[in-house]
């Protein structure tokens, strides 16, 4: 399994805010053991990727160039649950960003309807101090969980790309000018 | 500007979404670690709330101090020197010494982070 629990950007605003959608599928192992023959995605795995659609949001506000790691969770509110074959949207909103790390308020939707309201606090964690607790390896962005992130952008450069093509041939004459 | 005890109070009220801790348990003289259970990233979430909630831009390692006694000269046998508690001094003016002075224990250092601490620092942020 990936630790990856969001499947795209939906939008990405840079410093401000992000948007992205989790699907949830039997094939997920957890759920068939949280609950047996009642599938729910557990809250924690949802303040999971809430903090990575959070995370990234913080990381790429600074160029990626800090280590972002979750340091707490003052307030996380759940008023539903989803279950297999729903379709979360989490919305986080940069508060807070400063030196030593970064506050969000990250929302989670389902249905339109708010299922869970939670507040992050992320931590810089201090290059010289994570050198020596970690080493230089950088453990919070992987590739992969910055492929979703890429993956957003190569999607976004090809609908421009349609769009532009698009209007190219909009704007042609059905029939070339005669000479 | 607010009076102090409506700066205590907004103090408070930060504490208590930051700690978790009952308004009850806040009192002026209440220690931030030993009192209120504060743990080290707590201090970055208080940062943040007291710039929120009272509208003032908190420089880093100005409410904190970070590596106040880094220096050897500044501590012997456990104890701070004239010259430690000389450099406390000027990193953390609005903190109350007058205790901590005459026991001037290294560990001790943490209790100095109290809730009246931070009234006393808003307030002289506000009043800049």
């Amino acid at each position: 399994m990936r630790w990856i629990w969001i499947d795209k950007f939906l939008e990405f605003r840079s410093g401000q805010f992000a948007r992205a959608v989790k699907n949830l599928t039997l094939a997920e192992e957890h759920l068939h053991d949280h609950f047996t023959g009642y599938p729910v995605m557990p809250a924690s795995l949802i303040i999971e990727g809430l903090a990575q659609t959070g995370g990234i949001l913080v990381g790429e506000a600074g160029g990626f160039v800090e280590k972002v790691v979750l340091a707490k969770i003052p307030r996380a509110e759940f008023f539903g649950v989803a279950c297999a074959g729903d379709q979360l949207i989490y919305e986080v909103r940069l508060t807070d960003l400063r030196a030593e790390g970064a506050v969000v308020e990250a929302k989670a939707f389902l249905e339109g309807e708010l299922l869970a309201d939670v507040e992050i606090v992320f931590a810089h964690l201090d290059n010289t101090r994570a050198n020596q607790i970690f080493g230089p390896k950088n453990f919070v962005f992987t590739q992969q969980l910055l492929g979703v992130l890429d993956l957003a952008k190569a999607q976004e450069r090809a609908k421009l790309a349609d769009a532009e093509s698009q209007a190219r041939l909009n704007g042609l004459p059905e029939t070339p000018p005669s000479a | 500007m607010p009076t102090n005890d409506e700066i205590y109070q907004k103090v408070q009220a930060t504490l208590v979404d930051a700690l978790g801790v009952e308004e009850e348990d806040i009192r002026h003289d209440a220690t931030l670690q030993g009192d209120l259970g504060a743990e080290s990233i707590d201090f970055l979430d208080i940062v943040f709330r007291l710039e929120r909630n009272f509208g003032i831009k908190i420089p880093r390692g100005e409410l904190f101090p970070e590596n106040v006694v880094s220096d050897p000269e500044m501590i012997k046998d456990g104890k701070l020197t004239t010259k430690g508690i000389d450099e406390l001094k000027t990193r953390m003016p609005y903190a109350d010494l007058s205790e901590f002075v005459d026991n001037p224990d290294v560990e001790k250092i943490g209790d100095l982070y109290t809730v009246d601490m931070l009234v006393h620092y808003v307030s002289g942020k506000l009043s800049a």
